[in-house]
């Protein structure tokens, strides 16, 4: 599916926080969202995925206007996964995944075997089938990620928004989350801090300042060391990895 | 196996749960209408019972049949349903806030019905036409009302609504307390505090219809609500993503439990502990899903208050300790129990 973005515009009081933002994704695309800090990634999220209303503009799902959906049945098509969304209660990985069928359910249905094969598709997708029964709390930064990634899938989303996935995560997860999302048949939009690993794994980026988009594009063509220095403040050379192919970043301390 | 485990159990294995709980519950109140200053034979209570619903007409002396029927049994149920609807406001509040200490009276009904309830006892506002209980009620939604309106309509997120009910909490805590010491004498400032810590004397049928129907209304609606109630675990934003019009649960849910509360506060007191404890205890045994939870806790509270409330009429002869420091009294230690149990794994 599709996702398109007009002329977004979204602020608290008097400050814009996201300021004329146009963008589109193409079907089964995974695009990266970067910038600095307070450049206005994560309230972006949030307005694609129709979690705010923006003040002006609009976005499009598969040519639909998100705004005269309602939000039930939103969430039947597009999933969003909070950054390290916790939690004190005591739920099993199996209770969380089963939150994911939280839209295809009326307020009393049973338990569908519909719902059961999603939930067991979504489980093994992230490779915690064998954690079914294990407490939430006794999971590690890694495998509750993997969870809440189970959970939006299992609401058979056809479009996934994740907010910085690969937070908290070390080096080994965050490859291995962002590969998963990457290899997904999903359009799936994420927010990222590391440079590399858009570089890596998105098929286009693009980059916000102060709630604005500065650029977009193939990884290729949106880093260049003239972009680090003006958006992230930072000099650097970029090569293209002999590894994977992708532009490659070299930072260089001051 | 593996699926029973996953669900916690078939529907047959919960029906089982819920005639046994039942049985349990119904032994409870016989008991209570058994047990007294004046004992009554467990046949003879049911008989009387029988006898008043026209199903028997057994020769049982008048004065047992008006016990059991016009005093004993109205109690006991009234105490199973305020057992049973603090439990299921305090389960929703401790989902809603995502707060473990959350319980029924965290947004401020109990303390707006102690100021109403004063208001009617030591300044006889209504003058004798409004009863005590109206007077509570109303300060009960007056102090909800406040928070409504402090939180914006409950809308501003968990911590900002606990601290508008703290902050009507105290308010209206500190006009009580002003009413009490500036116009009160000594005996008016005594029966305000015996009806602050909670009795279920003097409760009669036509209370136990009115708690019927706002209890029996108030489950109804938590659990049409209850697989909205999960999606809030990880907290406002994670539920809306999964579909779940935020708002305006939070604010029926609101709703429903300060009805409920405020008609059990303006009844009977405001009965602590009971809110807190009793969902904590649920949810160590049937999880933490909302389906189960409710009823569970509607259940456990009920069982648990009908206890109390013969606990509160046999500990001292001759006389009813508060049923607020029976309910404390009685569940700390349990509490401990299974704090103790299900403290973290180290």
């Amino acid at each position: 599916m599709s996702v398109v973005a007009e002329s977004l515009t979204w602020g608290v009081r008097r400050r814009t926080i996201v300021s004329d933002v146009s963008l589109s994704v193409a079907p089964g695309e995974t695009l990266g969202l970067i910038g600095p800090n307070g450049s206005g990634k994560s309230s972006l999220l949030r307005l694609l995925a129709g979690l705010r209303r923006p003040q002006s503009g609009r976005v499009t799902i598969n040519g639909r206007d998100i705004a005269g959906v309602g939000r039930r049945v939103l969430s039947r098509e597009v999933a969003f996964v909070q950054q390290s969304a916790a939690t004190d209660t005591n739920v099993s990985v199996l209770d969380v995944v089963r939150l994911g069928r939280t839209p295809h359910r009326s307020a009393l249905a049973g338990w569908s075997a519909e719902d059961e094969a999603a939930v067991a598709r979504a489980l093994a997708r992230v490779d915690m089938a064998g954690h079914r029964a294990q407490p939430w709390q006794t999971l590690s930064g890694g495998e509750r990620q993997r969870v809440h990634i189970a959970r939006a899938l299992a609401q058979s989303p056809r479009v996934m928004f994740l907010d910085e996935p690969t937070n908290h995560l070390d080096i080994h997860h965050q490859i291995e989350i962002l590969r998963m999302v990457r290899d997904l048949d999903l359009t799936s939009v994420v927010a990222l801090h590391d440079l590399n690993l858009a570089a890596m794994f998105c098929d286009r980026i693009v980059v916000l300042r102060g709630g604005s988009v500065v650029t977009a594009g193939t990884p290729e063509a949106v880093l260049t060391e003239g972009l680090l220095r003006d958006v992230f403040r930072v000099e650097a050379g970029i090569g293209r990895s002999p590894h994977h192919g992708r532009p490659h970043i070299q930072f260089i301390p001051g | 196996m593996t699926a029973t485990a996953d669900t916690g159990g078939g529907p047959a294995r919960l029906a089982l749960l819920l005639v046994l709980s039942g049985a349990v519950l119904v032994l409870c109140v016989a008991l209570a209408t058994a047990i007294g200053d004046y004992r009554i034979g467990l046949g003879t209570v049911f008989l009387a019972v029988t006898n008043e619903l026209g199903l028997t007409g057994a020769e049982i002396p008048a004065i047992e049949q008006s016990v059991v029927w016009d005093l004993r049994l109205s109690r006991a149920l009234v105490a199973a349903l305020a057992g049973a609807g603090l439990a299921i406001c305090g389960a929703i509040l401790q989902a809603l806030l995502r707060n473990a200490l959350a319980e029924p009276f965290v947004l401020g009904v109990s303390a707006g019905a102690s100021t109403g309830a004063v208001c009617v006892i030591v300044l006889g506002i209504g003058a004798g036409g409004l009863s005590l209980s109206a007077g509570a009620f109303a300060g009960a939604f007056a102090a909800f009302g406040l928070v409504a309106l402090l939180s914006n309509g409950a809308t501003s997120g968990p911590n900002h609504t606990i601290l508008a009910g703290v902050a009507a909490s105290q308010l209206f805590n500190a006009l009580t307390s002003y009413i009490v010491t500036t116009s009160g004498n000594a005996q008016q400032a005594r029966d305000v505090m015996f009806w602050l810590l909670g009795s279920f004397g003097g409760v009669r049928w036509p209370d136990f219809q009115l708690l019927l129907v706002v209890v029996v209304l108030g489950l109804a609606v938590c659990i049409w609500m209850a697989r909205a109630l999960d999606a809030f675990t990880f907290g406002d934003e994670d539920a809306a993503s999964l579909g779940v019009p935020v708002g305006r649960i939070r604010l029926v849910l609101f709703a429903v439990t300060a009805m409920v509360t405020a008609t059990i506060v303006s009844m009977v007191g405001a009965i602590g502990f009971v809110g807190l404890v009793v969902p904590h205890a649920a949810r160590y045994v049937v999880g933490p899903m909302h389906l189960r939870l409710l009823p569970a806790c509607a259940v456990v509270g009920a069982v648990f208050m009908v206890l109390a409330d013969i606990a509160s009429r046999v500990i001292v002869a001759q006389q009813t300790i508060p049923i607020g420091v029976v309910t404390a009294l009685v569940g700390v230690p349990f509490f401990a129990v299974i704090l103790y149990r299900a403290r973290p794994q180290a």
